[in-house]
């Protein structure tokens, strides 16, 4: 082989490969802002402010754990087009999305840029963590507790800050972001106002969840989240706790354990027969069935759930 | 930080509690509601001035004075003045913490390797402390962040890698300087501990440098292709000094400035359904050998990796299969040799923390084509959480000239500290 040509090969293939690359436009979407969420939540409410002069797309679905999405490739198409990313924070996707941002070669969702907007710096954190943390603790969240969307307020205050920074990319249009928040915040009060009614009967219960995901949730309807099925954040259940809580439950007039979709039901179900106890398998995020498409409906689906839940188990 | 809460705290409440007086002498509903409101948009402020804490904190830069202003004229006169003099006192704790958190993630990764039974032809120690990886990883700028990982073996340091990542290049590239391991294949790319094995295979012991592979200090630029059909395609070029391997595995060696090494890797993947994907890939490596600059090795690979994993029960269950071809050839003397190695391997994920796998090796030996090693595994992998696990493998091998082995290898690996998540 000659020994020249093959030594340059390489690189001349490569140039080829990027210049042609670079001749197809990468300048698709006309006017549209074109906004990545992490999680459906997310999408949900920047869709409600954003109306039609914004494209949203959510990386993880809302069926799946948020804790553990796969980095696949195939976001990085979506990543590298995005003039706004917003995240959960809180590190809720610290095992997957930094390398799918390092990799996307799109600057302006880089950390810190304009394009990047971390939503929790809007919310109410609970659970945030006082002296030192260790992993002893299990998986624990050192910022605080990141499943903060599931507290309209929340909801409101997020959209709010959402608005702000969609006005801010796309100044043009940032009147009628600020009217579609009003807007949104006045159906999501009326909403609230009637889901705070439906569970008026049942402030003060009891509950156990599978993982920690409920504290906003739980403060703003007043339920009392007592016990988790997993021993610790992270930590599949154990024979033992299951032992230990299936005693408090029964102790305490404990019926209704809360899981999320994507956990096993195998112990949960167990846990309810001993007890004589239900199981409402809840949605943590829209899209957790295809029926629930919006933030409302989420609140819709769950507080339907549970307010059967509680009927049936007095 | 803590009296500056306070303040905002206070700020914010007094005149809430103004509020209520004048609203007290008021019963219409109307009022009521109207106050609800006002209370409302307070705790939202408060909220919003938390959160503002929580990224100034996070970014280490010292809280303003200014993050308070906001408040009316009526609560700052009632603030007392000692908590805005108070605040650059509490510097100690608070600016301690807030230099802190500009440090970057450090983490280590232990790797305990035990082996059972006779290899004379590739002998590994009963016990050893195989590998502490020490990854030191930040964001530098708006513009780059920096990853090192730092292997110590029991007796020496390498530096596994150490680069810059340009993040915000124009035209979508990804740039990257430094010290790394090569984009050749699947496993080259790879540090030991995110491997489904505790050795690596054959094929890479044979014919790609050893346990290192191409790793060397270069350029590496990367790029998405854009292609239509939801098809993601990347191509990365690499340029190195040309130093990649040690000893009997010693791949590249360069004698003079101008024998760099030259890698390209062309990727692509697809999402089959939502739960399945495949990546299949091609590369290519070229550098000097040990015998001079007129003597080449050129390495050709593919590689391919089917992906299972059911979103809904993403924790519990999931399924890799992947292979890798690979061909080296070398110009030594007296003949030029032409080796060919692959490794096919496939793990299943049956429980939550419980992994089944194996792999089939089969290479060519790069300075002798005509000897062939062949081999098979079995792992079986727990995972104790997220930042531990324990491996057993059963390694059965057949070295050319009808050395037969069999060995136990197990494996216990453990994670400390913040450890950035490793691309897909």
């Amino acid at each position: 082989m000659n020994s020249f040509v093959s030594k340059y090969a390489v690189l001349l293939a490569a140039a080829a490969f990027l210049a042609a690359s670079l001749i197809s436009p990468s300048t698709a979407s006309a006017k549209k802002l074109n906004v990545v969420t992490a999680t459906t939540d997310l999408a949900a409410l920047a869709q409600e402010v954003g109306g039609d002069r914004i494209s949203v797309e959510s990386i993880a679905k809302g069926y799946q754990d948020p804790h553990f999405v796969e980095a696949k490739p195939s976001f990085l198409l979506k990543l590298r087009q995005a003039d706004l990313l917003i995240v959960v924070g809180l590190q809720l996707e610290i095992g997957w999305l930094p390398p799918l941002i390092t990799q996307s070669g799109n600057s302006r969702i880089q950390v810190g840029a304009n394009g990047y907007l971390d939503a929790s710096q809007f919310a109410e954190i609970l659970e945030i963590p006082q002296g030192s943390i260790t992993r002893a603790m299990g998986d624990v969240h050192p910022l605080g507790n990141p499943h903060y969307w599931l507290d309209p307020d929340n909801g409101r205050r997020v959209a709010k800050g959402i608005a702000a920074k969609l006005g801010e990319t796309d100044p043009e249009n940032a009147a009628y972001f600020q009217q579609r928040f009003q807007d949104f915040d006045r159906r999501l009060t009326e909403a609230d106002k009637k889901w705070l009614t439906d569970m008026k009967p049942y402030r003060g219960r009891k509950v156990v969840t599978y993982h920690n995901s409920l504290p906003n949730f739980a403060k703003h309807f007043g339920l009392n989240v007592v016990g988790f099925v997993e021993p610790r954040p992270g930590i599949p259940p154990t024979p033992s706790h299951t032992f230990e809580l299936t005693n408090m439950m029964k102790r305490d007039h404990v019926k209704v354990i809360m899981v999320e979709p994507y956990f096993d039901r195998k112990t949960p179900d167990s846990i309810a027969r001993e007890t004589g106890g239900v199981v409402v398998e809840y949605l943590p995020s829209v899209g957790g069935t295809k029926e629930v498409t919006t933030y409302f409906q989420l609140f819709d689906y769950d507080i339907a759930l549970l307010t059967k839940a509680f009927q049936a188990n007095p | 930080m803590k009296p500056l809460i306070a303040f905002c705290v206070l700020a914010l409440f007094v005149p809430t509690m103004a509020l209520a007086q004048q609203g007290s002498g008021a019963s219409s509903g109307e009022d009521t509601a109207a106050l609800e409101q006002k209370i409302r948009d307070l705790e939202d402020r408060l909220i919003a001035l938390e959160g503002q804490m929580r990224t100034l904190k996070a970014q280490g830069s010292p809280a303003p004075a200014a993050a308070a202003a906001p408040v009316s004229a009526e609560a700052a006169a009632a603030a007392p003045a000692e908590s805005i003099a108070s605040t650059p006192v509490s510097l100690g704790g608070a600016g301690g913490s807030a230099a802190k958190a500009l440090n970057p993630d450090i983490s280590m990764i232990g790797d305990f390797i035990a082996v059972a039974g006779g290899n004379s032809i590739r002998p590994s120690p009963a016990l050893e402390m195989h590998e502490s990886e020490l990854g030191v990883q930040a964001i530098i700028d708006p513009y780059a962040r920096g990853d090192f990982f730092l292997t110590f073996g029991e007796q020496g340091v390498g530096l596994e890698e150490g680069y810059i990542t340009f993040t915000a290049l124009p035209g979508s590239f990804v740039a990257r300087v430094g010290k790394m391991r090569a984009a050749f294949g699947k496993v080259n790319s790879m540090h030991n501990h995110v491997l489904p094995f505790v050795d690596r295979p054959l094929v890479t012991q044979n014919l790609v440098g050893g346990e290192d592979g191409i790793d060397d200090a270069g350029v590496s630029v990367e790029r998405i292709i854009p292609f239509p059909k939801g098809i993601f395609l990347s191509a990365t070029g690499q340029v190195f000094r040309g130093d990649s391997g040690a000893d009997d595995e010693l791949l590249f060696q360069s004698h003079t400035k101008g024998d760099v090494s030259t890698v390209a890797h062309l990727r692509g993947y697809k999402d089959l359904t939502e739960s399945t994907n495949l990546e299949l890939g091609a590369s290519y490596a070229r550098g000097h050998n040990e015998l001079g600059t007129d003597f080449i090795t050129s390495l050709y690979g593919i590689d391919a990796t089917l992906r299972w994993k059911p979103l809904r029960r993403a924790i519990y269950n999931s399924f890799v299969a992947r292979s890798e071809f690979i061909w080296n050839q070398r110009h030594q003397q007296p003949f030029e040799q032409r080796a060919f190695g692959m490794y096919a391997s496939g793990e299943y994920q049956f429980k939550r923390r419980w992994f089944l796998g194996g792999r089939y090796d089969w290479s060519d030996r790069a300075r002798e084509a005509n000897l062939t090693d062949k081999g098979g595994s079995v792992i079986l992998t727990y995972w104790p959480s997220e930042f531990s696990q324990i491996r057993g493998q059963y390694r059965f091998t057949d070295y050319a000239g009808d050395h037969k082995t069999n060995e136990l290898l197990l494996q216990v690996l453990f994670s400390l500290g913040a450890h950035g998540a490793h691309p897909f």
